[in-house]
């Protein structure tokens, strides 16, 4: 027995004295990643969410320095140049893109003669610029015969060095100037709101969870007659009182918008206050205050940028609609809504004056619904576990 | 159950209550009289015509028969439109916008159903990208940029149906699906979202082994469960449904109660649009109401908890 042991075992030579290095566990696990950076590589790996950001990035600026890039006011009004089509330099030899600065249509009428003088009618009885090309020759029944003409209104008016981006509406304002004043005054209110709604929420949401009890009681009871009262009636009825601007939306925006936020973080505070390490924070001693600082704030600050993330397009949605009917910003200040609703007064003559806004505020609308959805994605705790 | 109710109902007459008190002094507060534009009258003229309505009587007491009127149903007489009572105006303005709200909500919810099924069965497939794209634009794209590519497109441009006005079905084709976008774009994206859910869950897998056909599974087992919490987005389909029909109404000439509140605006019409504004009040509030019991009827936690929404 005692032979065969010695024989198994391995000769002295081959151990190596194992040295005891302190530091290596820590030297090989994967640097720890806070949950925000985790969040945030969550949210950089979504595709559409980072041309979202870069999307909005450009129309933010655009917003800002786009109405100087020309020479033309929001306010320059001019009824020589009124209803101007879109023109853009280079662009304008590509026919296909609409920008080459013509209005085009077609003309019925029950010869061709009378379809073409119906299209110089219309045209300003501009007769040399208007390009006739027929369609169908017509038999002489009632509007049987068609043309389609062109009408070359820059060399009309003697224009043909000026370039209306995105053309003029019906009072010669350029329309490029006016689309980004208003883009800025959509992208202010929305702005304003979320961050006034974030504010007042997380504040009375905050100390309603946190204190509880007594306090917790009456504001909840505020919010619930509050948030009964439909927010729809209440901006309807302060916007009939109110001068109408960005100030009076933001406020009717505003007076009720904040319940929804304070609801969410109420519940998400009282959540987290029963958790233990909130328990283990105030037996070390620490105050109020710190504890709603340091513990609580980090960890329902993920819902908190959800929810205002979907507060922006619904305000900007709010704005556009108010001032679609008639309640919201109203000219000469521009906005996304009140250039729509100017436009489609003149839909079928001018279409371009409602597509630009029409086109910008829905990519507004979807880059920040695809932001928030990516948030929500990278922030909830669900997705992490 | 009961006390549950009778709680939401307490609060529900509060807030009509608070709703209709601002209206009133609101009212009072705007500049202008009924009589602004009767230039003809005479002062003693005018005088009768004040004391035939009641505006001599001192503030409380005004309140005081508003309120009453208001029980009865009694709206005030539009200061435009013939002055007509107000009542009147809105009851003869109500089928157009019951008509499109209720196809709205019909087909938008089936067809937003349906979409996020399909999504949710070809999980990760091209039709469920298809949706989802469907999802998103129908829940971003504002209604009246849907209700002018319709116009354009649809009845403009292909003359399929008429651009605008009331009367035949097919006027309401249109105003009908640019109603419906954003109730079918929400329902399909929950649909889909619960739908995953309920497939992935344990007594899928089960009711799988047990060798439930697979049609039994989508229907039987997972729509049914994944429709349950459908009821919770119906407030914010109602509320989208309401400013749809101001913008649709508009846009489509629909003589309905949106169209009414738009042109009182345009003309400062106080009586017509408070009334309108305080008819939609009562709608919300039913509507929300009746949400939150069905829903407390369906699900037995809210109705043990007394409510937390």
């Amino acid at each position: 027995m005692a032979g065969q042991h010695q024989k198994n075992e391995p000769p002295k030579e081959l151990f190596v004295s194992h040295e005891r290095k302190e530091n290596t566990t820590e030297m090989i696990t994967k640097p720890s990643r806070s949950f925000f950076q985790d969040a945030r590589r969550t949210f950089f790996k979504n595709k559409m969410a980072v041309v979202s950001i870069i999307l909005m990035i450009i129309i933010i600026l655009m917003s800002i320095i786009g109405p100087y890039f020309n020479e033309y006011g929001m306010d320059g009004q001019d009824l020589s140049r009124a209803k101007m089509p879109p023109r853009v330099p280079v662009a304008e030899n590509i026919p296909f893109l609409g920008m080459d600065g013509t209005l085009q249509d077609e003309f019925k009428g029950s010869t061709v003669e009378e379809a073409t003088e119906n299209a110089v009618m219309r045209y300003d009885n501009a007769e040399d610029f208007v390009d006739i090309e027929v369609l169908s020759e017509g038999d002489g029944s009632t509007d049987s015969a068609e043309v389609s003409a062109t009408y070359n209104i820059y060399e009309a008016k003697e224009m043909t060095d000026d370039y209306f981006w995105l053309g003029t509406d019906q009072l010669g304002r350029d329309q490029w100037t006016r689309i980004w004043l208003g883009t800025r005054v959509s992208l202010i209110i929305a702005f304003v709101a979320a961050a006034i709604d974030l504010l007042i929420g997380v504040a009375y949401g905050g100390i309603s969870g946190y204190y509880g009890g007594r306090v917790d009681d009456v504001l909840q009871r505020i919010i619930e007659i509050l948030s009964g009262i439909p927010n729809l009636v209440v901006i309807f009825l302060l916007l009939i009182v109110l001068q109408p601007g960005i100030m009076s939306i933001v406020l009717a925006l505003t007076i009720t918008g904040w319940t929804g936020m304070a609801r969410i973080v109420r519940g998400e505070v009282l959540k987290q206050k029963n958790e233990e390490y909130v328990l283990a924070a105030r037996t070390l001693g620490q105050t109020n205050g710190k504890i709603i600082r340091k513990h609580l704030m980090p960890n329902i600050a993920g819902i908190i940028i959800i929810n205002t993330m979907f507060t922006i397009p619904s305000a900007i949605f709010f704005e556009a609609f108010l001032s679609f009917i008639g309640l919201g910003i109203v000219p000469p200040e521009a906005s996304l809504g009140a250039l729509i609703d100017a436009g489609f007064k003149v839909f079928r003559l001018y279409p371009y004056l409602v597509f630009y806004p029409a086109v910008l505020i829905s990519i507004i609308m979807i880059a920040f619904n695809l932001i928030g959805d990516g948030l929500r994605d990278a922030f909830d705790p669900r997705m992490h576990k | 159950m009961l006390r549950y109710i009778l709680r939401r109902i307490f609060y529900m007459i509060i807030t009509l209550f608070i709703i209709a008190t601002v209206t009133f002094f609101l009212m009072k507060l705007l500049p202008g009289s009924p009589l602004s534009a009767e230039n003809k009258l005479s002062e003693s003229q005018r005088e009768v015509v004040l004391e035939k309505y009641g505006l001599n009587d001192p503030i409380p007491v005004q309140y005081v028969n508003y309120m009453t009127g208001l029980v009865r149903g009694d709206l005030g007489i539009s200061f435009h439109f013939d002055n007509t009572p107000v009542t009147d105006i809105l009851i003869n303005r109500m089928p157009p916008s019951m008509v499109l709200g209720g196809q709205a909500l019909i087909f938008g919810t089936i067809a937003g159903i349906l979409f996020g099924l399909i999504a949710a069965i070809y999980h990760n497939g091209w039709l469920d990208y298809t949706s989802t794209v469907i999802a998103v634009l129908g829940t971003s794209i504002p209604s009246f940029v849907f209700a002018g590519l319709l116009q354009w497109y649809l009845a403009n441009e292909w003359g399929l149906f008429p651009v605008a006005l009331w009367g035949t079905y097919a006027h309401t084709v249109l105003p009908t699906i640019a109603l419906a976008i954003f109730p079918m774009a929400t329902a399909a994206r929950f649909t889909r979202t619960e739908m995953l859910e309920v497939l992935g869950s344990d007594y899928i897998t089960t009711a799988r082994a047990k060798g439930v056909t697979e049609s039994g599974i989508i229907f039987k087992h997972g729509l049914r469960n994944s429709l349950i919490p459908l009821v919770t987005v119906m407030g914010p389909m109602a509320v989208s449904l309401m400013t749809g029909t101001l913008v649709i109404e508009k846009i489509f000439a629909v003589p309905g109660i949106g169209e009414q509140f738009v042109s009182s605006i345009e003309v400062l019409d106080y009586p017509t649009i408070m009334g309108t504004t305080l008819l939609f009040s009562v709608l919300f509030i039913v509507i929300l109401l009746v949400i939150d019991i069905l829903y407390g009827l369906i699900d037995p936690r809210i109705r043990l908890t007394g409510g937390g929404r």
